[in-house]
């Protein structure tokens, strides 16, 4: 069910690869799993149809690439076309030549216009201005208190005569607010609307009087990037019911792909301004375009997963950890306990896997793997004493026996645990060996990338692992190839499309993955 | 953070769970009461110490509004009996244009391909989803084939069938809020943030004391700015006791202090809000699976309500798989059904998960939830 549109496509290929260009019957074949995923990312259906009709156009001409395989040349026209359509004209908020700006914030319930009222208010502060929150929302219980709340957090002031729950004229609020700011000096006006309806004319209404009222500079569409079919509907109920001038997408730390983005942006025309990731006040970006796009496309998203990462893990961490690969020091259980807690912290391992690009062709082991697993893991490697966990080879039967009691697993699982572990120690040295003669100099990731695998695979090459962990470790090779490649491809032009469909076929076998590109934190 | 460093710690990791699980499956089958055994053992032990501190907390108060406060804004609502027919008519309105395509489609002369595509996608379009939207149209189509018919009433009643298939009559929808016994019933709500539960703990409150009963509202949202005052709004207005922490409480504590406040008060329904939370925020769905250890210490959790937003595309599906996982989601309440979305969503979840809907949110309005029946939703759906 959660496939990816590049393993999507990728099936639709096997049959035909190697064929270099594309006919129409590909192109059709394509275009039904491209609908599909989009679908399945919830952009409108209108709009999925119309998107297609643009890719198909553009698969058709005459872009043949000798480089790219027929998959990877169909991601690569989708993943343009998105950026172009999310990204074509973004622009920041217009401030009105004589203050105070007002900015009006409008959508449906629930969708966190009032945390996004706090979020903005902080961003403008931390751009020097000096804003004012107006709580015009006296619909729900408490939405003012609410935001009494969020402007202390945020050091902001905020305006509130009336005390809401259902009293109250949101209108004259929004009216006064604007003498008040003019009084004390701010430059920008927030105002936080109640949720409403699309279908609710008498709340459209309200809303729509409150804009003529304080006749906003800018109108934000506030909207949660998990919406369905129905962003359509609403999007357009707003446009016509209040207008706005830029959409605000809220909610993007969930796992929802947001083909909400696509949809309003092609229904309405409105730039998407910005992007709420999180429940802290500074969860708030300015939306990002290429990011968007492969989310939608469910490519695997790495510099989000990178900037999460950092987030959690700290840097002593980090610098210890690289260290401990590339000397080649015995990595010993104790290591790997406190690596998997790491990754732990940093959410379901499932979604983790998921946001590296080209993870599709593993998907079913990644499946199989869930975070009652990794803790059962974590039970055996506790159960252990400090001694058998530097050294797990003075483990035996008894000693086994004692960690698989401890820990309620059963003496397979620990032997498992101590097989593979030996396998994953002695792979690890290995990388470290043939990672070492390519240190040297350590230039920035991008200018290293192209070209760079292909000597050092060679080298490199070893056939001792069991067939099964080999093959593993071959595809993981080449998601690293291609990472590696992406980072430097990323500013400016999409390099994304190259990497997940149709990985260069690597030589069968054994292979070791290369750490000849780790790259130690600068200290 | 180097993305080569994270790469190859991910990739050990999921090496050696790999290498476990593939041990796994053969025992699994046995295996789960063990396992079960396992984490409860242990995750008790450390939620044990918290809960019964957390329990004494001095933060941690109650606001007793005693008994039914004379105040004059304490309304006694009505009994629920009804009500989705009295609702009927609003969701008939917001939803007869789904209907009505359908049934335009289906009563066509000639019912080629396109129109089957055109069936699907209208059905997409309420955000059933493209599987379970394809599983509808193959099965409709062959039993209008079977059947041979082109008559409209006949098309419409075949839909209908299909349609109830998809929801899954035999479920059972009943909302266990009575007592038992001395003991109250415990509801907890749970869901992403933004759906509604608040409310729909302000409303659920309402119709249990419509019906006769008492309640406890817990409000274990402690995160969200201002969330408690939202429910003691709610509350109060139907006189209802509120147990609340401070800002920022654990929320286990307060909902522990709810419960055992319930129990002392002989109420018969214990409702216990929590924080709106996205289900990929692995720290804060394991602090719900605590909230719900830490409420099972005292009296086990009768309904565990997900609140669906109806707007919600199929992400929904994700999330309600993540929150059964958690915590055992027991039945689903949909919110926000008064608006242009169709909640299409639910088909899927249940067809995926088996939760049922039981609940259905209408509208801002304090009686505006209603008891969730599929026949009349549907009836509603394809009314003309």
């Amino acid at each position: 069910m959660f496939e990816t549109l590049s393993d999507r496509l990728t099936t639709v290929f096997t049959t035909l690869r190697s064929k270099g260009r594309l006919s129409e019957a590909d192109i059709d074949a394509t275009a039904r799993e491209i609908r599909i995923a989009l679908l399945e990312a919830d952009v409108a259906l209108p709009v999925v149809r119309l998107f297609i009709e643009r890719v198909k156009e553009r698969a058709r001409g005459s872009e043949v690439s000798q480089a790219l395989n027929p998959a990877q040349q169909v991601v690569k026209i989708v993943n343009e076309e998105l950026i172009e359509i999310l990204g074509g004209e973004t622009r920041m908020v217009r401030f009105a030549k004589t203050p105070p700006t007002v900015i009006m914030l409008a959508g449906l319930q629930g969708a966190g216009k009032t945390t996004l009222a706090g979020k903005l208010a902080k961003w403008l502060r931390d751009q020097r201005h000096e804003p004012l929150l107006v709580a015009a929302d006296l619909q729900r219980p408490n939405a003012v208190g609410q935001l009494q709340v969020l402007g202390e957090r945020a050091e902001v002031a905020v305006f509130a005569p009336q005390p809401g729950n259902g009293v109250g004229d949101p209108v004259a609020v929004a009216r006064e607010s604007i003498d008040h700011a003019r009084r004390n000096n701010h430059d920008v006006v927030v105002i936080d609307t109640a949720g409403r309806l699309g279908v609710d004319e008498e709340m459209m209404k309200q809303a729509a009087d409150i804009r003529d009222a304080v006749s906003p500079d800018e109108i934000l569409f506030v909207v949660d990037a998990m919406i369905g079919q129905d962003a359509v509907n609403t999007a357009q109920a707003f446009m016509d019911g209040v207008g706005y001038d830029g959409v605000v997408l809220t909610k993007l730390d969930g796992d929802a792909r947001g083909g909400a983005a696509l949809s309003i942006r092609q229904v309405t025309g409105r730039p998407i301004m910005f992007a709420s990731t999180g429940e802290k006040l500074a969860d708030f970006d300015v939306f990002q375009p290429d990011r968007m796009a492969s989310r939608i496309l469910d490519m695997g998203d790495i510099l989000t997963l990178i900037e999460q990462a950092e987030k959690t893990f700290d840097a002593e961490q980090t610098a210890k950890m690289a260290t401990k690969f590339a000397s080649g020091e015995d990595f010993t259980l104790e290591d790997f306990l406190e690596q998997m807690m790491m990754v732990r912290k940093l959410g379901p391992i499932g979604n983790l896997l998921g946001m590296m690009p080209g993870m599709g062709q593993m998907r079913d082991q990644i499946s199989q793997v869930d975070d009652n697993q990794l803790d059962r893991l974590a039970a055996i490697i506790r159960s252990m004493t400090p001694a058998e966990r530097a050294n797990p080879k003075i483990l035996n039967g008894s000693r086994r026996a004692r960690i698989a009691n401890g820990s309620g697993t059963a003496v397979g699982e620990v032997s498992a645990l101590v097989t593979k572990f030996a396998e994953a120690q002695k792979m690890m040295r290995q990388m470290a060996n043939g990672g070492m003669p390519g240190m040297p100099g350590m230039p920035g990731m991008g200018k290293r990338a192209k070209g760079k695998g292909k000597q050092d695979k060679k080298k490199k090459r070893k056939g001792g692992n069991p067939a099964k962990a080999a093959e593993r470790e071959a595809q993981k090779a080449a998601e690293r190839a291609a990472r590696r490649e992406q980072p430097g491809a990323v500013p400016g032009a999409p390099g994304m499309p190259q990497l997940p469909p149709g990985m260069p076929p690597l030589p069968p076998g054994g292979k070791m993955p290369d750490l000849s590109n780790l790259k130690f934190p600068k200290k | 953070m180097d993305y080569v460093i994270l790469a190859v710690i991910l990739l050990i990791v999921v090496v050696l769970a790999g290498a476990v699980a593939l041990l796994r499956p053969g025992r699994r089958t046995a295996a789960p009461p063990a396992e079960q055994a396992d984490s409860t053992v242990s995750d008790g032990a450390t939620a044990t110490g918290a809960g019964q501190d957390e329990a004494d907390d001095a933060g941690v108060g109650i606001l007793d509004r005693p008994g039914v406060p004379p105040t004059p804004e304490v309304e006694t609502p009505p009994p629920s009996a009804g009500r989705m027919v009295r609702l009927r008519a609003r969701l008939a309105r917001s939803q007869s244009g789904f209907g009505k395509t359908l049934l335009n489609l289906l009563s066509r002369d000639a019912l080629d391909d396109d129109a089957w595509d055109q069936i699907e996608d209208t059905l997409i379009t309420a955000d059933v989803g493209v599987a379970s939207a394809r599983a509808v149209v193959e099965d409709l189509r062959t039993k209008v084939k079977v059947a041979g018919t082109r008559d409209p009433e006949e098309v419409r009643g075949l839909l209908k069938a299909e349609l109830l298939t998809q929801l899954g009559t035999d479920l059972d929808r009943t909302l266990h809020t009575a007592p038992h016994g001395e003991r109250p019933a415990v509801v907890m709500v749970v869901g992403v943030n933004g759906t509604g539960k608040t409310t729909t703990c302000g409303k659920l409150a309402r119709v249990l004391i419509g019906d006769g009963g008492s309640v406890v509202l817990g409000a274990a949202d402690t995160f969200r700015a201002a969330a408690a005052d939202q429910l003691e709004t709610w509350g109060s207005r139907v006189g209802a006791t509120i147990v609340r922490g401070p800002e920022g409480a654990d929320p286990a504590s307060v909902a522990y202090e709810a419960v055992s406040s319930g129990i002392a008060g002989k109420v018969s329904t214990v409702i216990v809000d929590t924080a709106g939370r996205l289900h990929t925020k692995t720290g804060l769905m394991d602090e719900l699976g605590k909230v719900k250890r830490v409420i099972e210490k005292q009296s086990e959790v009768d309904e565990i309500l997900l609140v669906l937003d109806a707007t919600t595309g199929q992400n929904g599906l994700r999330q309600a798989q993540v929150f059964a996982e958690v915590v055992n989601v027991t039945g689903i309440v949909l919110t926000k059904l008064d608006g242009t979305a169709k909640g299409g969503i639910v088909v899927q979840v249940q067809r995926e998960l088996g939760v049922p809907v039981k609940l259905v949110g209408l509208g801002e309005g304090p009686d505006d939830l209603a008891p969730f029946d599929p026949e009349t939703f549907i009836d509603a759906i394809l009314a003309d």
